[in-house]
């Protein structure tokens, strides 16, 4: 099994703290980390490697050269290549434009290395942005099929089985590969490094893979190819007030909210 | 001179800190109130190769050096000081006398699994009439034929019990004081050797301390360590990497009670202020912090200078006289600081201050440590 994992490095938002003078997040000296739910994804995937002989794990981030560092992470954990996607031209994308680009460098890699993958994980979302889109557009500039918020992933009787949480329980399902899944929080937690895989990582030189080298439409990515515009960012103001709705059974109670909102003109 | 530590060094340490953070301080309270050997943490330890930190990836070790176990043992120690002792007692005084004094065969043997953690150590010296006067000896080791018989017995041994190899000292020639003393690889298991009676201790209760009574213990005569008659050399040097094991202890014991003080002095509110804003708050923590980054300069100092080769058994033992007693002393200071709180086992700093006793005391007292250090200084 040829496993790609696309991780992103994010600011550790356990970390960051919010300046009281101007109610905004205080960034500087905040340290990077691999985003979490693309360590469940890295896990997911190591736990797949460890099951069928002869697999491998390759790992992916966009990002500036510090990215490298999430990257020797991954390989510490269970990684056994890493690529980093960078360069100016990468500037600046939003989520349309980073999965396109992902979507360029995973082409590119099976050139380079004449294997196809035959998962790509991504974990759900990353923390700082919390989109939730760049896995699903993966899928989609691939043209793969994809499973979404997955568990857990084991491999029986030659297929992949999934298991997806939903309100009442889990949907287990298959599909066929090459496919694209992203992972929430898994059952278990992700392996710690050994000395010996940290002291490997941190020697490991990861290859960058330029704009040049995934022979790119410049014009679909950074700012030019993003069509999302930010217009502002704000802490939301707090309002402690509101309304419960207590002492009745669920049906009653979403009746009654259902009400509220439409006298309220929202619904 | 450089007081850098390199991306190595600082990468492994966060390592070790995330495990400790996350695997060892969520059991240190409960292993603790029931003197429960933390078996689990051991199995996890070893997977990720915290057993064999300074030994060569070839006798199954990790390849890093002493400075990366000296960090290793203090970020366990900041947040269960028996762990911290779990791993320096079993690295210190088990295998690496093993890895310095034992023949390849030995290294083969006992190194091997002890290094890649599926074997654990203890080392053998202290007896009721020999403590800090190591000299007087009374377990004996007569040779007959191919193997030695041991006769006698040791206290206060860390890791008795749950350890698989102990390197034991023994008198082979009482007429020749300590160039009599010898040095043995025992297997538990090995006919003759037993675990006595289980010390019930006032700190680091979770680390397992027991005495070996040996009654005709039969030992392999391949098993002895080094020639015999140099049994008290070996103890001696063993002991000399072992203060900078201890004295990492020390250190992370009192990081981790300044840890908790710092997190508490935020929130506690007296006078209708936090404790953090009272000057004689601040001016302890200020004092304590000093105290403690003085410490770790010297214990990193006596780790970097075994791993450069250099004598180092008084910079070892300045680390560990300093950092033990700046263990006591700031961890006392710091259930003052919690009050009344501080005195119950609600919180972690009570603990520390049970548990920083013991590294004043085990592994050369504290005025074991001055007898070396102005010995050093030609004070005679």
């Amino acid at each position: 099994m040829n496993i790609l994992v696309c991780v992103k490095q994010v600011p550790d938002t356990t970390e960051i703290k919010i300046d009281p003078e101007t109610n905004t997040l205080i960034r500087a000296g905040v340290p990077s980390i691999v985003n979490p739910f693309d360590t469940y994804a890295l896990e997911v995937a190591a736990r797949l490697k460890d099951s069928i002989g002869g697999s491998k794990v390759t790992v992916m981030a966009m990002g500036p050269e510090q990215a490298k560092a999430a990257l020797k992470e991954c390989l510490s954990v269970g990684a056994d290549q890493a690529y980093l996607v960078s360069g100016r031209e990468f500037g600046g994308s939003d989520t349309l434009a980073t999965s396109y680009v992902l979507s360029c460098a995973v082409k590119a890699v099976e050139e380079k290395s004449g294997e196809n993958f035959d998962i790509i994980f991504c974990g759900k979302q990353a923390i700082d942005g919390d989109t939730g889109q760049v896995g699903p557009e993966l899928a989609e500039h691939l043209g793969y099929p994809q499973i979404t918020y997955a568990s857990d992933v084991t491999f029986e009787n030659d297929t992949i089985k999934v298991k997806r949480e939903n309100d009442e329980g889990y949907d287990y399902l298959t599909c066929p590969l090459p496919c694209v899944i992203t992972i929430v929080k898994t059952p278990y937690e992700p392996r710690y490094a050994t000395i010996k895989s940290k002291m490997a990582a941190n020697r490991a030189v990861i290859p960058t893979l330029s704009a040049e080298d995934l022979k790119i439409d410049t014009t679909m990515c950074g700012l030019k190819g993003s069509p999302t515009k930010v217009k502002k960012t704000f802490t939301p103001v707090r309002e402690k007030h509101g309304i419960k709705i207590e002492d009745k059974e669920a049906a009653d109670a979403a009746k009654e909210l259902v009400d509220m909102l439409s006298d309220a003109k929202i619904l | 001179m450089d007081f850098k530590l390199s991306d190595e060094h600082r990468d492994l340490q966060a390592m070790y800190r995330d495990f400790a953070v996350n695997e060892v301080k969520p059991l240190a309270a409960e292993i603790d109130k029931t003197e429960r050997f933390p078996e689990e943490t051991v199995a996890k330890m070893s997977e990720m190769g915290l057993m064999g930190i300074p030994f060569p990836e070839e006798y199954g070790g990790a390849g890093m050096d002493n400075l990366s176990y000296a960090q290793c043992v203090e970020e366990l120690s900041k947040v269960c000081a028996s762990t911290g002792v779990i791993v320096s007692a079993h690295t210190s005084l088990c295998a690496t006398p093993i890895y310095l004094f034992g023949t390849e065969e030995q290294k083969q043997k006992y190194l091997k699994p002890l290094a890649s953690g599926q074997k654990l150590g203890a080392f053998g010296l202290t007896e009721p009439g020999a403590g800090t006067d190591a000299s007087g000896q009374k377990t004996t080791a007569v040779l007959d034929g191919d193997h030695y018989i041991l006769n006698g017995s040791k206290i206060f041994i860390t890791n008795a019990g749950p350890a698989d190899i102990y390197v034991v000292m023994a008198m082979t020639d009482k007429t020749k004081g300590n160039k009599g003393i010898s040095s043995f690889i025992v297997e538990k298991g090995f006919p003759g050797f037993s675990v006595g009676k289980h010390e019930e201790k006032m700190g680091i209760r979770a680390s397992s301390t027991c005495e070996l009574i040996f009654e005709d213990c039969i030992v392999p005569k391949e098993n002895l360590l080094g020639e015999e008659g140099k049994g008290f050399k070996i103890a001696m040097m063993t002991l000399d990497g072992g203060r900078i094991g201890i004295a990492a202890q020390a250190l992370g014991i009192a990081q981790g009670a300044i840890d908790e003080a710092k997190a508490y002095v935020q929130t506690r509110v007296q006078f209708g202020k936090r404790l953090a804003q009272f000057q004689n708050i601040q001016f302890e923590m200020a004092d304590m912090q000093t105290k403690i980054d003085a410490a770790r300069l010297l214990v990193y100092r006596a780790a970097c200078a075994k791993d450069d080769h250099e004598p180092y058994s008084h910079l070892a033992a300045m680390a560990k006289l300093f950092a033990s007693e700046t263990a006591s002393d700031v961890t006392r200071r710091v259930v003052q600081i919690f009050g009344g709180y501080g005195y119950t086992r609600d919180y972690p700093v009570e603990r520390m201050m049970r548990d920083s006793k013991i590294t004043e005391i085990y592994e050369g007292t504290s005025e074991v440590q001055k007898m070396v250090i102005s010995s050093w200084m030609g004070v005679k």
